[in-house]
């Protein structure tokens, strides 16, 4: 059976899969009508295709850092070489290649790039004004057709100040006033003039949902559904339930293979729904309460799909074990809270303690200020867990920033660790990335060096900020 | 009860927030064995104690002798500072922001303007004030939050015991927001804010004879402008919010048409641009060193460098936490302050502007703000460092007694600590 998206290969994590597809839609029709006579209709999963390209790098080698490799190790004195964008080798002593541009590390701490696996730089751009305001299409609750990527705005000065904090990847989100707020989209930190020049290639596509009070509040006081808790969890149900119709309908057209027989209407919300159904699309749901998640992570096996991960996650301490139990992540702030009801019972110790009691948890930042210090929320929750007495290493508490966003969007074979074969992206700090006074000195993507705090050069400063008042003092 | 029974309820965490109101009590403590920031002549002693006496500080220095009978607090090599005082929080106004009946920061409705006083609203019970005083902040300003008007009303000081009578200073200072929201406010435009302060001070200049037939004055009646008087006599500050370079020489402008007026600017995302004009107009800043975006086009030139450059150029300046926020994590005002540190200011500078100076531009610092002889004993004693995240207090001293470290926060944390059977937690307590 050939299905909607199997042109994306087995599973949405199969990135080299992925990767090797970007260009094959050859054999499938644009648009609805599968023109050519004895083939069925069929539709491109992958019409915004990425077109980046990394920045061409030379052989580097970074020598004699400590290095935590983001997925719980630790090396002093280590050397990491990048060969053609990806590390080639990882180790003590290493040998320069003829030619490598070699970097003195020594003293200085490495980790992997960080990953931000819920921001919304570029679709709530700055200034925040209000014609930026493209996070939300809040005209309606069910919104699973509209796409992060359609409302970038590539130009964003946060993605420079990210960037300066050691961001290499981020995933930009819709904002949570829908229940289904559309699709996310992963990209590379890098300057261009199109979000897909930005585009993670072969990132999996992902979906926004949100629980409680947002979706409620904005409806609810335009007098529409949802206007309540259980008008929330109507809606969800009530939108899968077309999903799982939509997809059988087509499976059953495919399945019997006749060019000839009239194709089910397409649905841009469905498609969407049906990726996620269909394991291909990730869902990352906003949601706070721990009673809220616990029916959630019920109507995800009532509809046969999975939570990758929940997002701000507040109350994520209460139910590591309904979270470990679903293979469900936490992607949590260190001690936001109190901004509404349901962020009232956060509590600092949220990350360690979903983590030591065996669940998958992460930071994330929800902010273009928390983007730029990443590794310092980290610290606080780190600490914070020491203090209640979890014993957590320094070199754990790096995935959090890490290797477990990379997990949570589907990218970990390809970012996320210092691990041979992976792209280079790299940070050097110049201190340790827990210290309150450690910055970013170096910033890799693919091995191309795109930040260089001691040289003005190499730094990012997107179309906005040119000739802004003060830029001299930045 | 009992002083000694006080005392041992203290020592037990329990009830703190009721029972610190109390009088200071007469009792002796050494906070000894630590790295102490003194923020006086003193400078930092490397391994020093400070001792306290009914409250107050008696002793600092290396040497100190311990009398016999006094209540050791150990640093075990930590660090001993004066308590943090944050100079703009809206602690104990807002328990939950996005819940009218939960917060009392903004009057959005109300038809006064400079007669409104947080001290009113002020509720030392609130949640998220012992949340700050266990991340070692003893002190903090109530600002009002603005809503119908651009001139918010009356500003106060308080602790963070959480005591009935916590709020120690009201009417302290008057808040003004000349910022692109206040400009909103006002009617559209910067000129309408600015007129109606000038107005407002008018009307307060010639408070009461302007109102003898009539009630209402050119911007403000007469119950607002006899409130406005003391700024307009200099005896209460007018704390300015604004970001915008030209808005801030329209203040140091201002300041000389009305030599009398006390300003602050709090906001500040562009004062750097305008260092020596603020530092020469001798107007403090509070400022958060985190906000480095041009979120508006108040702040194209905000820059974690700003806070660097004003020391500098010898502003009086203090940290706030705008950039988090102004209740929940006002706790935050450390991390801003080593964010300062990290893009060049220097960390004595730093330090101060979240103890001593928010203290000097509220002119309370002969009470707070440094561990000095005859100051009020706020001491806090910290694991490490104090900007850095990973440090934490392990003794608040406020008013020379030993605070609990206790928050509904903790008791959360405690409660799910461990994996329970369902229904355990609620019997977790």
């Amino acid at each position: 059976m050939r299905r909607l998206w199997s042109a994306f290969g087995a599973g949405a994590l199969a990135l080299a899969a992925l990767a090797g597809c970007n260009g094959a839609g050859d054999d499938e029709a644009n648009g609805a009508d599968g023109e050519s006579a004895g083939e069925l209709v069929r539709f491109n999963p992958d019409p915004y295709p990425s077109t980046y390209q990394p920045v061409p790098s030379g052989v580097t080698l970074i020598r004699g850092a400590n290095v935590y490799d983001g997925i719980g190790g630790f090396f002093e004195n280590a050397d990491i070489l990048i060969e053609n964008g990806r590390i080639s080798a990882v180790g003590e002593g290493l040998t320069a290649p003829e030619g490598a541009e070699i970097v003195e590390a020594q003293g200085r701490y490495v980790t992997p790039g960080v990953v931000d696996i819920h921001s919304h730089l570029g679709v709530y751009a700055s200034p925040s004004v209000n014609a930026h305001s493209d996070g939300n299409e809040v005209t309606a609750p069910v919104t699973a057709e509209v796409w992060a990527e359609h409302g970038v705005w590539p130009q964003d000065p946060g993605f420079d100040t990210a960037l300066a904090a050691g961001v290499t990847t981020l995933h930009i989100l819709p904002g949570s006033a829908n229940l289904f707020g559309g699709r996310g989209v992963t990209l590379r930190n890098v300057p261009a003039r199109s979000v897909q020049a930005m585009k993670f290639p072969g990132a999996p596509y992902t979906l926004k949902m949100a629980c409680g009070e947002n979706p409620k509040r904005v409806y609810g006081s335009q007098g529409r559904a949802p206007g309540s808790r259980m008008g929330n969890m109507a809606g969800y149900r009530e939108a899968w339930q077309r999903a799982v119709e939509y997809r059988a309908a087509w499976n059953r057209y495919w399945d019997e293979g006749d060019a000839s027989a009239t194709p089910p209407t397409r649905n841009l919300e469905l498609d969407t729904l049906m990726g996620v159904l269909d394991g291909e699309i990730l869902i990352q749901m906003h949601c706070y309460r721990a009673d809220e998640m616990a029916l959630v992570l019920d109507m995800a096996q009532e509809f046969d799909y999975h939570v990758s991960v929940f997002h701000h996650a507040v109350e994520a301490y209460k139910i590591p074990d309904l979270l470990a139990e679903a293979g469900t992540c936490a992607a949590v702030w260190a001690d936001w809270g109190g901004f509404k009801m349901e962020a009232y019972d956060s509590i600092i110790e949220n990350l360690p303690i979903t983590h030591a009691l065996g669940a998958c948890a992460m930071i994330h930042s929800d902010s273009d200020l928390g983007i730029q210090r990443l590794n310092h929320e980290v610290a606080k929750a780190l600490g914070d867990g020491r203090r209640m007495g979890l014993d957590i290493s320094d070199a754990e508490a790096v995935a959090w920033f890490t290797s477990a966003p990379a997990r949570g969007l589907g990218i970990f074979e390809e970012t996320g660790s210092i691990e041979t074969g992976k792209r280079a992206d790299i940070v050097i700090w110049s201190a340790h990335p827990f210290s309150s006074y450690s910055l970013a000195d170096h910033v890799y993507i693919d091995g191309a060096l795109m930040y260089d705090r001691a040289d003005p050069e190499r730094r990012t400063v997107r179309d906005f900020m040119l000739g802004q008042p003060g830029q001299e003092a930045r | 009860m009992s002083a000694h029974m006080l005392s041992k309820a203290l020592a037990a965490g329990l009830m703190a927030a009721i029972l610190t109101g109390a009088p200071a009590l007469a009792q002796t403590i050494a906070v000894t064995n630590g790295r102490v920031v003194t923020n006086g002549e003193a400078g930092v002693i490397a391994n020093g104690t400070v001792l306290i006496r009914d409250g107050v500080i008696a002793e600092v220095g290396a040497q100190v002798r311990i009398p016999s009978g006094a209540r050791v607090i150990d640093a075990e090599g930590g660090w001993i500072t004066p308590g943090l005082f944050h100079p703009q929080t809206e602690l104990g106004l807002v328990e939950v922001s996005a819940e009218a009946g939960a917060r009392d920061n903004a009057a959005s409705d109300s038809p006064f303007t400079a007669s409104m006083d947080v001290a009113d609203a002020f509720n030392p019970a609130g949640n998220h004030i012992a949340s700050a005083r266990v991340k070692g902040v003893t002190r903090f300003a109530v600002h009002p939050a603005v809503g119908s008007a651009i001139i918010a009303g009356r500003g106060a000081l308080a602790d963070s015991t959480g005591a009935p009578d916590s709020l120690f200073a009201d009417r302290q200072f008057m808040l003004v927001d000349l910022s692109v929201s206040g400009a909103r406010t006002a009617g559209g435009a910067r000129s309408a804010a600015w007129a109606f302060l000038r107005a407002a001070i008018e009307d307060a200049r010639f408070y009461p004879g302007r109102f003898m037939a009539h009630p209402e004055g050119d911007a403000i009646s007469r119950f607002d402008a006899e409130a406005m008087v003391d700024v307009a006599r200099g005896t209460m500050p007018l704390m300015m919010r604004m970001d915008r370079a030209s808005d801030i020489v329209r203040a140091i402008q201002f300041a000389e048409r009305y030599p009398a007026l006390r300003l602050i600017i709090v906001g500040g995302a562009e004062a750097h641009l305008m260092a020596d004009e603020i530092s020469a107009a001798g107007i403090p800043v509070i400022l958060d060193p985190m906000r480095n975006l041009p979120e508006s086009f108040d702040t194209l030139a905000a820059s974690n460098r700003a806070a660097a450059t004003l020391h500098a150029a010898g502003v009086q300046l203090a940290y706030t936490t705008l950039g988090s926020d102004l209740y929940w994590n006002a706790r935050l005002l450390r991390q801003h302050a080593g964010i300062a540190v990290a893009h060049g200011a220097r960390w004595d500078d730093a330090f101060r502007a979240v103890t001593l100076t928010p203290a000097q531009i509220y002119n309370v610092a002969d009470r707070f703000g440094s561990l000095e002889p005859g100051k009020i004993a706020d001491v806090v004693v910290w694991d490490g460092d104090p900007l850095e995240v990973m440090s934490a207090p392990t003794a608040v001293l406020i008013d020379g007694e030993v605070t609990s470290l206790e928050t509904r926060q903790t008791r959360l944390r405690d409660r799910y600590a461990v994996i329970r059977r369902e229904g355990e937690h609620g019997y977790a307590h």
